[in-house]
């Protein structure tokens, strides 16, 4: 596969405090990926970087498979031939939608400039807004124009930093999706920032989940969920409980809602360990362990329900929404695994 | 809920829009009373001066203050933009230092550095003799630029003049969105492009009034143009009143001056009608100051020290070596006396102009109607007038005020009520006020428009009267923009001179008086010392100005 | 808020302790003057006054149509007793603008000359400030030099300094040369004289000294007082150039060198007449005469006073004795002569 950008290591810094701690990250051409992450992780300044508004402390980053940034070396970003989409969108006031669109493209013939900016503006689905100015629009067909604006030179490379974040709950999920569906149009490679799951997963094919300034995994968006890498990937991604597990004499593992079957690597870990539960690995089973209601959202199609168990450990378990079951009600659970992730547990602290 | 109701109701009653309104409307035609006073001359016929005028001297002070205006508004945007930029957005040894020094030209009056560089390149200074000296010259055998030359007076007001563009630009650039500045980058433009095509025209509102207020303070000088013998519609003004004895034409003459003014004000409102200039503020702004290396550090200080040298210290250090070594006034207890004075009516003035710029920046904010913004640009339109010409202005209606009054309580009551108006420091105060509105004003204006209306929503929805919500919601948030409107029409007042002169009460001499008593004497040496309290009293405030800036410009973040 | 107020109040209450106490508070007896003369020049007279007298003088200096302009609006009930100018068309044009009264004092009438007075005793002079030609030594031999008509002699091509047209002793000359040359005459001579300068009008007077002194021109026309107080500063510099200059007394065998003179008039609406008028008579005694000359290097316009060493130095001269109260009619008209002749 043809690999557009490549980061090695990259380490940056502000004054003497590391924001980014080595992140090795690569991306192939025509991919979406992402780095998601809570605020302050270190996402942001990383995008900057491959931008090229913050230079590196140590490390590398290839675009199309030259320098872009070494240590001491920074290439100007206006050489670097990337698009970016800014959280407050950036859009120029004192320009109009169309010479906004048209900013990056100066250098082309005037017909040729034209025709490209409406045939952004017809991409975008704001055939007739070229004459209006930025406070005139919506804040989403603002976020549209800011896209546009990014696509319009053509980048090799397009970063978008938290470009849903000012949006309605509603709207975002639908945005991602549509600018998704932009960016494949276009063949476009292009890397998002955000801290929003849901975000990620809507438009991104491979997800780096950022904390303290390191890449914790770098997955598919199942496999985050599914299979998380630690105990801050599985918490961050997704809902679920850890239960201890102990390993019976016959090596076999026990949990508190029986046994354990095991698949893969998991097999030869020692020592105590906690299972990740997520909701949909619990299932109601007569005959099973008996737990107490303690908790529940409704959330329409379903219902999120917080179970205790005997030991005072709470799992998580959803279900239809019809299934409305009150607090305080017994339930008897098992355990209808895909997918086993253990993660051992520190050493008594 | 239903007292909360209850209690908003009974304020509306006493908050009528129309006590604003009317407040508004009436201060501002107060305020507006000189120029209108001057404008009211339009219809004194004053037919046969006219013609003799047109067939003489008129085209010279057309050509002459044109040629000033322009000549003075590139200067202070060469000296004021770059100086801006290169502080707002770059860090190069002296940055600090510079971000207030550069404001320092500002306490020096015009005429006061056209006396110094007079003295220092005149055909008979130091430089020339010493030139003509070391290589045996005669005059005439060689070229040297006229210091005392219309290019000279451009040279001189742009170098006093150029921290307002200096100053309104700088807040300007820090205030901008960086992710504005780097989307440009980020869409290919280089450092240039972004700054041409983004940061200027952005900046562009803040730099034309820094840019009115230089012009406007060059139409109204009158000490550098008359000194340097260039025939200005200022001087024209004097000449017709004075030598000509005809006060109508003269009035006349200012009020032409004023139209020029206006329209110019109100072609440039009418060029951005369409654009708005609010901007988000971007989250990452770290670093502000991107470090220069190499021979970028030695550009822009280069940038930076060429205006502080020679609007600042070459005519500072003039003014100290005159008052050390030739002087015959000595500092004494008649200068702490002056320099009291001198603070007293400055800081009176600067409190007493911002609160009524206050309240009609305010009114107009609270009820914006078509009469009210044309009222106050009005009376704010002071600033382009000499201030002899606005003296008279208040001294007309004053007096005529006092002496109705007087004759109306004489016949009346057979009791003289005097002159209650005339010749008081309130008269004195009020002059200054209609000079200088236009300086508070646009601070007070650009603060408020920080702003945002759902402020003001928010605060009277949770039962604040307006008089409450400019006291604990706006006030606190203008700060900055409130103490540079006071230190600078301190500053101007007290470098102000003409309306001081008229205008003051028996025994009142201020610094500014002393120093043009004695220069206007031809004492030029001697005059040093007091302009150089000048300068020295009005540092403190510049330095001050400085810091209340760069404050304001952190509370963006 | 109320911090700012509380500071507004104080800082007025402060101002108007501070311009009151010196002032009304001691209204027994005192006097009112608006001076065009500058405080330092008149100060020392007023104090040396108020010593022998009793009687307290309040100031307000500044220019003299502004000071005129301020008392006619403030009218009868304007505070002012006496007016200082240091021109005679001031004088004149007060007069005329009605603001003024007439006394007579016996005391001022005996001494001063009547050409230095106003014939219906409205103002008086109280010094006299001679404008003749200043040329460089060895550049220029006095006997080249003759009236100042024949300054406009193309020989003086490029030679001469003068200020600009706006300044009012340069307005004087021409006013006299209007009454005793006529108007076409001097508008000829103006034409020429605007010709002859060796640079465009700029500076003050003692510029055009300075600028002779370096070799930019060969002759000068200032005030003598000027050149007076260059020779006796403590810039060394400018007593050089002094040292290089010389007067010459112009129209001697005619009428007379061009003086101007600094005077006083009573107001039309003096509170404090009897007071006025003993500082009138004060400043036209022999110890305030010779004052003029120690201070300022001016004349004194009463005869018979003993000039100090600096004037007898420049020789004595004969003066132009024109009324002049027609310097200040003819003003208007000399300024339009300058504005065709193109004196900037």
């Amino acid at each position: 596969m043809n690999r557009l950008m490549a980061l090695k290591d990259v380490r940056i810094a502000y004054d003497d405090t590391e924001v980014v701690n080595g992140v090795t990250y690569d991306l192939q051409a025509g991919e979406i990926g992402c780095l998601l992450g809570p605020s302050g992780c270190g996402k942001t300044t990383l995008l900057r970087a491959i931008a090229g508004f913050e230079p590196i402390r140590a490390g590398s980053i290839d675009l199309k498979q030259s320098a872009v940034s070494r240590p001491g070396k920074t290439l100007a970003p206006e050489q670097r031939h990337i698009g970016m989409v800014f959280q407050d969108f950036a859009l120029f006031p004192h320009l109009n939608v169309a010479d906004n669109i048209g900013f990056g493209i100066a250098d082309r013939p005037g017909k040729e400039r034209r025709k490209r900016i409406d045939s952004l503006l017809q991409l975008v689905e704001l055939p007739d807004a070229g004459s209006l100015f930025p406070h005139q629009l919506s804040g989403g067909q603002q976020q549209r124009i800011a896209l546009a604006r990014a696509l319009a030179p053509e980048p090799s490379l397009l970063l978008l930093d938290e470009p849903f974040s000012s949006m309605d709950v509603d709207l975002r999920e639908n945005l991602a999706r549509e600018v998704r569906e932009i960016l494949k149009r276009e063949g476009t490679t292009a890397l998002l920032v955000t801290h929003d799951q849901h975000e990620a997963f809507a438009m991104a094919d491979r997800i780096a989940v950022i904390q303290s300034g390191l890449i914790q995994q770098w997955d598919t968006a199942f496999n985050l969920y599914h299979t998380p890498a630690n105990r801050f990937v599985a918490g961050f991604i997704g809902q679920g409980a850890l239960l201890p597990v102990v390993r019976d004499n016959r090596g076999r593992l026990i949990s508190e809602l029986g046994p354990i079957p095991v698949v893969g690597t998991e097999a030869s870990q020692t020592g105590n360990m906690e299972i990740l539960l997520r909701p949909d690995d619990v299932v109601r089973q007569s005959g099973g362990v008996s737990t107490e209601v303690v908790g529940k959202a409704f959330r329409g199609a379903d219902i999120l329900y917080r179970l205790r168990l005997q030991s005072g450990a709470e799992i998580l378990y959803i279900t239809h929404g019809r299934d409305n079951f009150p607090l305080g009600e017994s339930l008897s659970v098992g355990l209808d695994l895909d997918h086993t992730v253990l993660f051992p547990v520190a050493e008594s602290v | 809920m239903e007292v909360a109701t209850h209690r908003a109701s009974d304020r509306t009653a006493l908050h009528r829009p129309g006590f604003w309104q009317a407040g508004v409307l009436l201060s501002a035609l107060v305020l507006a009373l000189p120029v209108f006073t001057v404008f009211s001359f339009i219809f004194v016929p004053a037919g046969e001066v006219w013609s003799h005028l047109a067939e003489t001297v008129l085209a010279d002070y057309l050509s002459n203050s044109a040629l000033l205006v322009l000549g003075v508004a590139f200067g202070v945007l060469l000296l004021g933009i770059p100086t801006a930029w290169v502080i707002a957005v770059y860090d190069f040894p002296g940055r600090r230092f510079f971000e207030w020094s550069l404001l320092l030209p500002l306490a020096i009056p015009a005429y006061i550095i056209a006396y110094t560089y007079t003295g220092l390149l005149d055909f008979a200074g130091p430089l020339q003799t010493g030139l003509r000296d070391s290589f045996g010259l005669e005059g005439g055998d060689y070229y040297f630029p006229e210091v005392r030359s219309l290019g000279g007076a451009v040279i001189m007001l742009s170098l006093v003049l150029y921290p307002y563009v200096f100053m309104l630009a700088r807040s300007s650039f820090l205030g901008q969105s960086s992710s504005t500045l780097e989307a440009g980058r980020a869409l290919g433009a280089g450092p240039l492009r972004v700054f041409l095509s983004i940061a200027l025209p952005l900046a562009r509102p803040a730099i034309v009034t820094g840019l009115s207020l230089a012009l406007m303070e060059t139409l109204a000088d009158y000490g550098t143009v008359q000194y340097f013998g260039i025939s200005t519609f200022t001087t024209g003004i004097f000449r017709t009143w004075f030598g000509l004895n005809d006060s109508a034409a003269a009035a006349q003459l200012a009020a032409l001056l004023m139209s020029f003014v206006f329209i110019l004000i109100l072609l440039e409102h009418y060029s951005r009608r369409r654009q708005r200039f609010y901007q988000t503020g971007g989250r990452h702004r770290h670093p502000v100051h991107h470090p220069l290396r190499g021979w970028q550090r030695y550009a822009a200080f280069t940038i930076c020290v060429i205006p502080l040298l020679f609007g600042f210290l070459v005519p500072a250090g003039q003014l100290l070596v005159w008052a050390l070594s030739i002087a015959e006034e000595a500092i004494d207890m008649s200068f702490l006396q002056l320099a009291g004075n001198s603070l007293l009516l400055a800081s009176a003035a600067a409190l007493f102009t911002l609160m009524l710029a206050l309240f009609l920046g305010y009114g107009q904010r609270l009820h914006p109607s078509k009469p009210v913004a044309i009222a106050v640009r009005f009376s704010a339109m002071g600033y382009a007038i000499p201030g002899t010409v606005i003296a008279v202005g208040v001294m007309l209606p004053f007096a005529w005020f006092d002496n109705t009054l007087d004759e109306w309580m004489r016949g009346t009551f057979d009791l003289s009520t005097g002159l209650l108006l005339s010749g008081t420091v309130f008269a004195l105060l009020f002059s200054y006020a209609v000079r200088f509105l236009a300086v508070s004003l646009q601070s007070v204006e650009s603060g408020l428009s920080k702003i945002t209306p759902n402020m003001d929503d928010a605060a009277r929805s949770l039962g604040l009267a307006p008089g409450k919500v400019l006291r604990r919601i706006h006030l606190p948030m203008m700060r900055g923009a409130l103490l540079t409107a006071m230190l600078l029409v301190f500053v101007d007042v007290l470098k102000e001179l003409p309306a001081t002169l008229i205008l003051r009460p028996f025994n009142f001499n201020t610094l500014a008086v002393r120093a043009y008593e004695l220069a206007s004497d031809e004492r030029l040496a001697d005059s040093s010392t007091a302009a150089l309290s000048i300068v020295v009293v009005g540092i403190v405030p510049v330095i001050l100005l400085s810091r209340a800036i760069r404050r304001s410009g952190e509370t963006h973040e | 808020m109320r911090k700012a107020s509380l500071s507004i109040i104080s800082l007025l209450a402060a101002l108007v302790a501070a311009t009151s106490f010196s002032g009304t508070a001691l209204a027994a007896e005192e006097v009112n003057l608006y001076s065009a003369r500058k405080e330092a020049l008149i100060k020392p007279l007023l104090d040396h006054f108020s010593a022998q007298t009793g009687i307290q003088v309040n100031l307000v200096t500044g220019k003299a149509d502004a000071l005129l302009k301020r008392l006619q609006l403030e009218g009868r009930n304007s505070p002012a007793d006496l007016l200082i100018t240091t021109d005679a068309g001031r004088l004149y044009r007060a007069k005329s603008a009605g603001v003024t009264q007439s006394t007579s004092s016996i005391k001022l009438m005996d001494t001063i000359p009547a050409a230095y007075r106003d014939p219906e005793g409205h103002w008086f002079g109280l010094s006299l400030r001679a404008r003749p030609i200043i040329y460089v030594k060895g550049k220029v031999s006095a006997n080249e030099l003759s009236t100042y008509e024949a300054l406009a002699d193309p020989k003086w091509a490029k030679k001469i300094c003068i200020r600009s047209s706006g300044n009012i002793y340069n307005q004087s000359l021409v006013a006299s040369m209007l009454s005793h040359d006529g108007k076409e005459k001097t508008q000829h001579w103006a034409d020429g004289l605007v010709k002859n300068l060796a640079r465009k009008p700029k500076g003050g007077d003692r510029d055009q000294i300075k600028a002779a002194a370096a070799g930019q021109c060969d002759i000068a026309i200032a005030n003598t007082y000027y050149l007076g107080k260059m020779i006796k500063g403590k810039d060394p510099s400018q007593q050089t150039a002094a040292d290089k200059v010389a007067i010459f007394w112009p129209n001697q065998s005619d009428r007379g060198a061009h003086v101007n003179i600094s005077g006083v008039m009573l107001t039309k609406a003096a509170k404090n007449r009897a007071n006025a008028i003993r500082l009138m008579e004060f400043l036209v005694t022999p110890e305030s005469q010779s004052w003029y000359a120690e201070a300022n290097y001016e004349y004194p316009v009463r005869e018979g006073i003993e000039w100090s060493d600096l004037l007898k130095q420049w020789g004595s001269f004969k003066a132009d004795r024109l009324n002049l109260a027609k310097l200040g009619q003819h003003n208007a008209a000399a300024v339009r002569i300058m504005d065709r002749a193109g004196w900037k």
